[in-house]
Parts: structure tokens; C-alpha cells; sequence
């Protein structure tokens, strides 16, 4: 038995770095069909053919598949179904939305989240927002998964898979997609940054946040808050890490005047280097730390903005 | 219309989970439990919706153990008209998976029979964000994830979607699925004499075996573990030897 892992193609654009991500677990498991379902989707298909580990790429060129829209989405994965053991999406928001449906429609339980691969039928994840890691064997007979691509490297450039076009399935779908607000900033995205700088309470203000933004700007990075910054108004609540906001692990996070409330530590602390700045030595966030400096923000952040230059 | 909101029993979001020294699970025993906050963003934006006239009747639901009762009580507390407790366990260490919930959640839906179904989008302790967009599949309900903002305007509904890249404006027909995100709304505070109301709204008692729903599980847990601690790091005493340390050490800056 092999896998089908689901490529996140939206409007025809491939999101490579999720899904050789996912593609790197996907081939512990087997060998390894990806299906490419979007519209105008040619080149995607091809750049996934040329991912190393890929067996046959399925290229479902249509419309209906152009925004990834879960009913659709999943009515063409059930009926690809019956070949495959595991069937294997990114832990992207598009392929958490669509591979519970999928599980539901296969009588099967989803397994969110797989951090790493221990056999055909175990699996690790994470659960309380990674305050503690989960080992689970499953009874299924087909096994439907997410991938938290945080934990697995790029599968290589350099294979040549076969690319088999494939037809589009009969879906009658009640959602219709309108359009797209993508963040109008020339920031990167807080999930897929290297590089966040986070701002709390200890910042003080909205417009002293301009201090992150700033500092944020010349390392190229993302901005984050912590859940007191945006309940203060602070920063806006897209911008919130934690437990109950975003979950990120960047190469580099950089909290400043953030004291480490546990809430906030679960969103971050999977980071490679983390480092704090605050004032208060005794705040719990420099026990994650892998660099801390106790200093007033306000002297600290300018001072290694200018050193930036 | 009605709306039915499914909410779950979880520890409270401030309170750190600690591993059981034998591997089994998380402690839960003597621990603070409040509704998923996710799900008390649900049952928020069904109440907005019942003041604006658009919804008639709020029935929350519950499934796990009997104590779940207090996380109704915080709904109809809230402003929740009645509520149904599935009682499907006996301890608090039995958590129900979501295809399971799922299954019940569509037993309930289809004798309620409301026009909506909000639910959180995922429930803090599990983490699996599933039972959502399987309610969705087993009814054959249009599936609207991560809403940040809804609007009804007859039988479509006009909502806003947190996805990766930003938002995503989709339109749906009634009836729906619908998942809560962080941004849909800001929930209430509840006030005592809404609490002292809540205990006299109604609420039925049921099990899955009235609903004739196999809850056992299909995943079996070998082991929940503390995730690695990060290695002791170090203080610097200033930006320049910080800065230092970044590029030299960590290699994380240029």
C-alpha cells in the first residue's frame, strides 16, 4: 500500500515549502503519489514532480479545485481513496480543514498534527499546545494526517516523477469562495517567518509599539504580541502568539517586554534562539531564553535597531 | 432559526498542563477546568446573533463527564437558553475523539434540527481541530473553519475566514457548520445574578446509547511525555555582546 499525500495548491500556486515538508514524512510511510488539485495548476504539478521521493504526481486541473473549498477538495481525495493507506496533507490551515472531512467521510479518526513518523500506525503529536507530546497507534485500516511541517526538513529538488492528469469528481458544493484579503504588509507572515520580533505588556503603548515595528523592519521579521499587548490594544489580535493565537517557531524570536505567561510560552517556545529583553530579572520568560538581557526596552530596542544599520 | 453550540470541558487556557509521572496523560484531577475558549467565542457569537434577531433559540451541548454540567452552566450563564449533557465518561482521564463526538453532535442536530451549528475551532487540550469539519461531512452541511466574522442574510451567510495568507471572504447556504477563530469576538463577562438564572434554565441528561453512538476510540495512547526542555541559556550584559552572540554563536543574524 502507498500514500497519497495533497499538495497545497492554491489558485494554482504551489506552497512548496509545506508540502515538501509534509513530503519528507510522507515517505517514511511509502511510496508516495501527490495529488495536485487546483486550476491552471501545470506548473505546480511539474515543480512537484521534481521533488525527490515523489512516486506519480495526479494532476486534477479544474476550477471546482482553484481555492482548495473543503467539499470539493475532499469528494476528489475519498475517491482517490481506496489505493492508498495513509493519506497525508500539511498541517497548513487549508489542509486542516479538509483532512477531518475527509476522515469523517472514510469512517476514520483524523491524527492532527504528526510530529514524527514511529511506524505505519504511530505516530507523535503534539497536544496542550505542545506542553506535552502524545505517542498514538491507530486501528484504522486507512490512516488520514496532518503534518506539522515545523518538524520535518524540505524533501530535496532532483526527482521526475510521472505526472497523470486526472478528472475533476461531481461535487454539488454550498460554499463558494468570493475573494482573498491577503495581509496588504510588506512584512512576512508571523507563521512562516524566520525571524519574529514579539512585543507585551512591558511595551506600554500602541504607539511605542512602533519601537517593534521598527527593530522588526531591519531584521526582516515578522510581528508578534503577546495576549496582555493585544487585550491592551496594543497590537492587533492577527498579531497574537500563544496558545490561544498563533503557534510559531521561527529560527530567531525576540520578546521584548514580555513576561513569559505560560499562554504565551506554548506559542513560541518550539523557536530555534530565543531571546528577552526585559527589565525584570525574575520574569519566567528568560527561563526559556537561550539569550537574555535585562535592560529597559526602551534603551535596549533603539540601540540594537542603530546597531543594525 | 435555532443555533446548536457544542462546548467542551477543558483545562482552564491559564493553567500549565503537567505530564502524570506514568506516562498515562495530563493531570486533570484538582485542576481549574473552564469552557474551551474557543467554544465560549461560539456560544458569544450565537447569543450576538439571538440579540440581533437572527437567531431564536440557543441550545448548548455537552459530551463527556457529568462535571461538564459546570461548562453549560457557564454557557447558559452566558445566555444560552437550555442545555443537553451527553454523559459518554466516567473519568475525566477519558477523553471522547472527535469522530465520536462528531457522530453524536449529528444525532443531536438531526433532533434539534437548528439552522446552525458554532463550535470552537479546536479544543485546547487535544488540539486535533477536527470535530467541526467532520460534523460538516456527516450531515452534508456547508463546512465554514476558522470564522472571524459572520454575517446572515436570509439562508446565505457571508463569512470571513482566518487562513494562512490573511483572510478569505467565502459565501454559504444554511444550514452550516461553522468553527470559531480568536478573532470572531471578545465573549462576555458573566454576571452573578445571570449565574444565579442559569441554574434554574433546563438541561437533559443523556447518554451516547441513547443516541445509539459507539464512542469507543480508535486511537490508543502509549504515552504523553513533557516535550524536551531547552537547554539553560545565558544573560548578556549588553545589545553589542547580544548582537554578537547572534551572529556568531547562533548563527540566526547576518
Amino acid at each position: 500500500m502507498s500514500v497519497l499525500l495533497i499538495a497545497e495548491v492554491l489558485e494554482g500556486q504551489l506552497n512548496k515549502d509545506s508540502t515538501a515538508k509534509a513530503l519528507t514524512a510522507a515517505v517514511q510511510l511509502g511510496d508516495v503519489d501527490v495529488l495536485c488539485a487546483s486550476s491552471g495548476c501545470g506548473d505546480a504539478a511539474a515543480e512537484l514532480a521534481g521533488l525527490q521521493g515523489v512516486t506519480k504526481v495526479l494532476c486534477a486541473n479544474d476550477a471546482a479545485y482553484e481555492h482548495a473549498v473543503a467539499e470539493p477538495m475532499a469528494a476528489l481525495v475519498v475517491s482517490l481513496a481506496e489505493k492508498y493507506e495513509h493519506i497525508v496533507f500539511p498541517a497548513t490551515t487549508s489542509g486542516k480543514n479538509i483532512a477531518p472531512r475527509v476522515a469523517a467521510l472514510l469512517d476514520v479518526m483524523v491524527i492532527s498534527e504528526v510530529m514524527e513518523v514511529k511506524g505505519a500506525n504511530e505516530f507523535v503529536r503534539p497536544i496542550y499546545a505542545g506542553n506535552a507530546i502524545q505517542t498514538v497507534t491507530t486501528a484504522d485500516a486507512k490512516k488520514v494526517m496532518t503534518i506539522r511541517t515545523a518538524s520535518f526538513d524540505n524533501a530535496a529538488d532532483g526527482g521526475s516523477a510521472a505526472i497523470e492528469e486526472i478528472a475533476a469528481v461531481a461535487c454539488d458544493t454550498p460554499v463558494a469562495w468570493v475573494s482573498n484579503e491577503v495581509q496588504k504588509s510588506d512584512r512576512p507572515e508571523l507563521t512562516s517567518s524566520s525571524v519574529i520580533v514579539s512585543g507585551g505588556r512591558g511595551v506600554g503603548s500602541e504607539e511605542d509599539f512602533k519601537l517593534i515595528e521598527t527593530l522588526a523592519d531591519k531584521l526582516g521579521a515578522a510581528i508578534g504580541a503577546s495576549r496582555a499587548a493585544v487585550d491592551a490594544g496594543f497590537a492587533p489580535n492577527d498579531q497574537q502568539v500563544g496558545q490561544t493565537g498563533k503557534i510559531v517557531a521561527p529560527q530567531l524570536y525576540i520578546a521584548v517586554g514580555i513576561s513569559g505567561a505560560i499562554q504565551h510560552l506554548a506559542g513560541m517556545k518550539d523557536s530555534k534562539v530565543i531571546v528577552a529583553i526585559n527589565k525584570d530579572e525574575d520574569a519566567p520568560i528568560f527561563q526559556v531564553a537561550d539569550y537574555g538581557l535585562v535592560a529597559d526596552l526602551f534603551d535596549a530596542v533603539p540601540e540594537m535597531t542603530a546597531a543594525l544599520e | 432559526m435555532k443555533i446548536l453550540v457544542p462546548v467542551k470541558r477543558v483545562i482552564d487556557y491559564s493553567v500549565k498542563a503537567r505530564v502524570k509521572s506514568d506516562q498515562s496523560g495530563v493531570e486533570l484531577n484538582n485542576v481549574k477546568m473552564s469552557i474551551n475558549p474557543f467554544d465560549e467565542i461560539a456560544v458569544e457569537e450565537a447569543i450576538r446573533m439571538k440579540e440581533a434577531g437572527t437567531a431564536s433559540e440557543i441550545v448548548v451541548v455537552s459530551i463527556g463527564v457529568e462535571k461538564s454540567q459546570e461548562t453549560l452552566r457557564t454557557a447558559l450563564a452566558m445566555g444560552a437558553d437550555r442545555a443537553i449533557l451527553i454523559k459518554a465518561a466516567d473519568t475525566v482521564d477519558t477523553d471522547i475523539e472527535p469522530l465520536a463526538i462528531a457522530k453524536l453532535l449529528a444525532k443531536v442536530t438531526e433532533e434539534e434540527a437548528p439552522g446552525m451549528v458554532i463550535l470552537g475551532k479546536q479544543a485546547i487540550d487535544n488540539d486535533m481541530n477536527a470535530t467541526g469539519q467532520m460534523l460538516s461531512a456527516l450531515l452534508g452541511w456547508s463546512q465554514i473553519t476558522y470564522a472571524s466574522k459572520i454575517t446572515v442574510d436570509g439562508d446565505t451567510l457571508n463569512v470571513t475566514r482566518e487562513v494562512d495568507a490573511g483572510l478569505q471572504n467565502i459565501t454559504a447556504k444554511l444550514p452550516a457548520v461553522i468553527t470559531a477563530d480568536l478573532r470572531l469576538n471578545e465573549p462576555r463577562y458573566v454576571k452573578l445574578p445571570n449565574i444565579m438564572k442559569a441554574k434554574k434554565k433546563p438541561m437533559d441528561i443523556k447518554t451516547p446509547e441513547d443516541y445509539g453512538v459507539d464512542v469507543s476510540p480508535r486511537l490508543t495512547i502509549t504515552s504523553v511525555v513533557e516535550p524536551p526542555a531547552r537547554a539553560a541559556g545565558i544573560k548578556v550584559e549588553s545589545v553589542t555582546e547580544l548582537l554578537d552572540k547572534l551572529k556568531n554563536e547562533a548563527g540566526v543574524l547576518s
